[in-house]
């Protein structure tokens, strides 16, 4: 990473590209994603058929070098980053649902050998939705992937042989169950923590499911452990370029600030029209201040959380450091996404707490952005 | 393209503003707060030259640069990035600085050729507030008559930033108070116009240095031709709504700068901290999540996530202005985030550092006084509400009030 980048004005453009992406994604969102919100919820999972859909997006496969199937377009995560806003938009979980191989290869774009990113990414590019996924949080109050002084990551990775021992429980692990591929982030015994690709139906790993408060839609499971064996070329990470945690969950710091910031979106051009219409003591609701300021208070700081992330990641894209900017949109957006999110419930009374309304499902899902590590790595 | 890196000329711009305050207005920020009335600091005398030069030639409010697609970054984002360093120094002495009132920003928003030739190289002062009308600047008493080659003023002025100071006053006043918003017009009035007086000089909480003055308009006679703006008062709805939105139309050029003195202060308290806190083996590292953090690192990590994000949408605001795009909306946006923030932060770092913090000794506790005002002038942080909610929910001022 330098601090050489070139010398360009402050611009909220987005290229032609982008916005005809966004033009696309922003109508899929409306018509395939937000409109199978609540029924996606209700039942726990995805519709039958729905991540084929986004596969045909191309979303993980756009920027898999030609060689290996892919489109062969130059990774960007600010592209990516606009992607997941317009998905989170229509829907927090099946957004990261489809992110889900997105995260998986990027880690491999970024750190894999040629190898690897042949034997990998083959398999993902492809035209129906191809499953992998990364491990990196623990079932522990206080987790922290990045603090690295209070080994925080308990999961380990000995080295016996001509492989690794892997060991240790993760958690909210997406779509692991028909993944093909888990990347399980580990402590190593030479001290560094690593990413290893572990294989489905490997030997000692077990998959449950688990239920959480929102994002009940994305499938998210409990991956154990116990004494898997993989090869030493499943550890992830160039000699010139090693595996890079911190940056790891920078990348999703940003792609879920944005899904979260789509979400917040979805929030705010709900409750709008519903004050407006919403008439109390003889006018709308909206006429009093403190109906008014509310959403006012909203739309400023759904501005403020958009431009952090948007400056993370452009800065990303410029080869910047981008270490603190995403440190900083997180520390902001786990904030305010959830008084967003707490807001739209008040605004609507006792209808908002009610299932008619997705007010509820927002609040819920919400929550989610103050855990979450290591899903849309952007 | 999406970057919200500044270019280097912005940073040019940046650094050279930062420089000034430093070396001229930092060292002299506690003695100007302690005299507090006097006539405008000979430090700045220089300085405020210099930008007159600047803005004479031309140099200031339009450079900048422009890109492909036609992307500009220009005077408005320059005069952020400017007023947030010279804020920076010391916000009382940067309102103090000769040929930079308000009023000056209005004569160059509104003003006409022959007014910008003659007022623009004055120190103009601009004066709203009333003792029975604040925000609500519809409702001003003040009345102008017209009376054969001049006008007529009287009432009374309170609030007028510089006005004791200036060498003239923008002042707003009706021309038939039965008429409200389309009557109200303002009016260029010479220092020494007999029928003007000022009548005190008020004590302040806060941005002491700065000298906000009453004004007692007593028949007050000047040129005809002292007018801002069309004379007539506008006979249709739509013209008269024109009319004061046209007067408004000002706030969206000066509130992005009063988020810029907000950012200014917030930072320049925030520094301060730091540097206290950094005595006592306490630095941000960014390296744990917040809530694996130190009460006072994770309070360090908030303060400057919104620090950075009212900075953010401030530059918004000042790129839309450099680029035509209408921005009301995101003027008072960020106008009302970076206003609560500049507060909430340096009242937060005197608390942090304790007894140092409240100490007259270090500067803590001045831009914890100064940075209330922020969130009041120009619109205090209610109005801006008001004008981001109405913007949102698609409300004239008559439903939502």
């Amino acid at each position: 990473m330098s601090e050489q980048a070139p010398d360009l004005l402050f611009d909220l453009n987005l290229t032609e590209e982008q916005r005809i992406m966004r033009e696309s994604l922003s109508r899929f969102s409306d018509v395939e994603v937000a409109s199978i919100s609540r029924q996606a919820d209700e039942a726990g999972k995805a519709p039958e058929g729905f991540y084929d859909k986004t596969a045909e997006l191309g979303l993980s496969l756009l920027s898999i070098p030609e060689a290996f199937g892919g489109a062969g377009m130059p990774r960007s995560v600010l592209s990516n980053m606009l992607n997941a806003e317009d998905l989170g938009k229509g829907d927090m979980s099946l957004a990261l649902g489809s992110l889900t191989p997105l995260s998986f290869v990027n880690m491999l774009l970024d750190y894999g050998t040629k190898d690897q990113q042949e034997k990998y990414l083959t398999v993902i590019a492809d035209e129906t939705f191809k499953v992998a996924t990364i491990a990196l949080m623990e079932p522990r109050a206080t987790f922290d992937a990045t603090s690295s002084k209070n080994a925080n990551i308990e999961t380990t990775a000995t080295l016996s042989g001509s492989g690794y021992v892997l060991n240790g429980e993760k958690s909210m692990v997406a779509l692991a169950e028909d993944a093909l591929h888990i990347l399980v982030v580990a402590r190593c015994d030479d001290g560094y923590v690593g990413a290893f690709i572990v294989d489905k139906g490997a030997k000692g790993l077990t998959v449950e499911k688990e239920n959480f408060m929102g994002l009940r839609p994305l499938g998210l499971y409990r991956v154990r452990l116990s004494d898997v064996t993989v090869n030493v070329d499943a550890r992830l990470g160039r000699e010139t370029q090693p595996f890079d945690v911190q940056r790891m969950v920078d990348l999703s710091s940003i792609g879920l600030s944005a899904v979260v910031v789509g979400c917040c979106q979805a929030v705010v051009d709900y409750v709008i029209p519903y004050v407006n219409e919403r008439v109390a003591f003889g006018e709308p609701i909206s006429n009093r201040q403190s109906v008014a300021f509310m959403v006012a208070d909203m739309a400023i700081e759904l501005e403020a959380m958009r431009l952090m992330v948007y400056r993370a990641a452009s800065r990303a894209d410029q080869g910047l450091d981008f270490h603190k900017e995403a440190y900083l949109a997180r520390v902001l957006i786990a904030e305010r996404a959830m008084e967003i999110g707490t807001n739209g419930v008040q605004l609507l009374g006792g209808h908002g707490f009610t299932r008619e309304h997705p007010v509820e499902l927002w609040y819920r899902n919400l929550r989610a952005m103050g855990i979450l590590q290591g899903v849309a790595i952007v | 393209m999406i970057n919200l890196e500044l270019p280097k000329k912005i940073k040019n711009a940046e650094s050279m503003a930062h420089q000034m305050a430093a070396s001229v207005f930092r060292p002299i920020a506690r003695k100007y707060d302690t005299i507090e009335h006097c006539d405008t600091p000979k430090e700045l005398i220089p300085m405020g030259q210099m930008l007159a030069a600047g803005a004479a030639s031309g140099q200031l409010g339009s450079g900048g640069s422009s890109g492909g697609e036609g992307v500009k970054n220009g005077g408005n984002m320059q005069a952020i990035v400017g007023t947030t360093e010279m804020a920076w120094g010391c916000c009382g002495l940067m309102l103090s600085l000769p040929g930079m009132g308000l009023g000056n920003a209005a004569i160059s928003a509104v003003g006409s050729p022959e007014q910008k030739e003659k007022f623009g190289k004055m120190y103009c002062a601009m004066a709203i507030t009333e003792p029975n009308c604040g925000s609500d600047s519809a409702a001003v008493q003040t009345t102008a008559e017209l009376d054969g080659d001049e006008w007529v003023l009287n009432g009374e002025k309170i609030f007028a930033t510089a006005a004791d100071r200036g060498d003239a006053v923008v002042v707003w006043a009706t021309l038939d108070k039965s008429i409200g918003k389309a009557a109200i017009k303002s009016f260029l009035v010479e220092k020494g116009t007999p029928g003007m007086s000022v009548v005190r000089v008020e004590d302040k909480l806060g941005l002491r240095v700065s000298d906000t003055a009453a004004l007692l308009f007593d028949n007050c006679r000047i040129p005809k031709k002292n007018i801002m703006g069309d004379p007539e008062i506008a006979d249709t709805e739509a013209a008269r709504k024109k009319a004061f939105g046209g007067v408004m139309q000002t706030f969206d050029n000066t509130r992005p700068q009063v988020a810029a003195m907000a950012l200014g202060v917030a930072r320049a308290a925030l520094e301060l901290a730091l540097e206290l806190l950094e005595k006592e083996h306490v630095k941000p590292e960014y390296d744990k999540s917040l809530f694996n953090s130190t009460a006072l690192e994770a309070e360090l990590y908030k303060m400057e996530a919104n620090l950075e994000a009212s900075r953010l949408l401030t530059l918004k605001a000042a790129w839309m202005a450099d680029n035509k795009i209408p921005n009301s909306k995101e003027a008072s946006m960020c106008k009302a985030k970076a206003a609560r923030v500049a507060n909430a932060i340096t009242l937060r770092c005197v608390e942090i550092c304790g007894t140092l913090g409240y100490s007259e000794n270090n500067l803590l506790e001045k831009f914890a006084r100064d940075s209330k005002i922020l969130d009041i002038f120009e619109g205090t942080q209610q109005i801006q509400q008001l004008i981001v909610a109405r913007h949102v929910l698609g409300k004239s001022s008559k439903d939502l009030k």
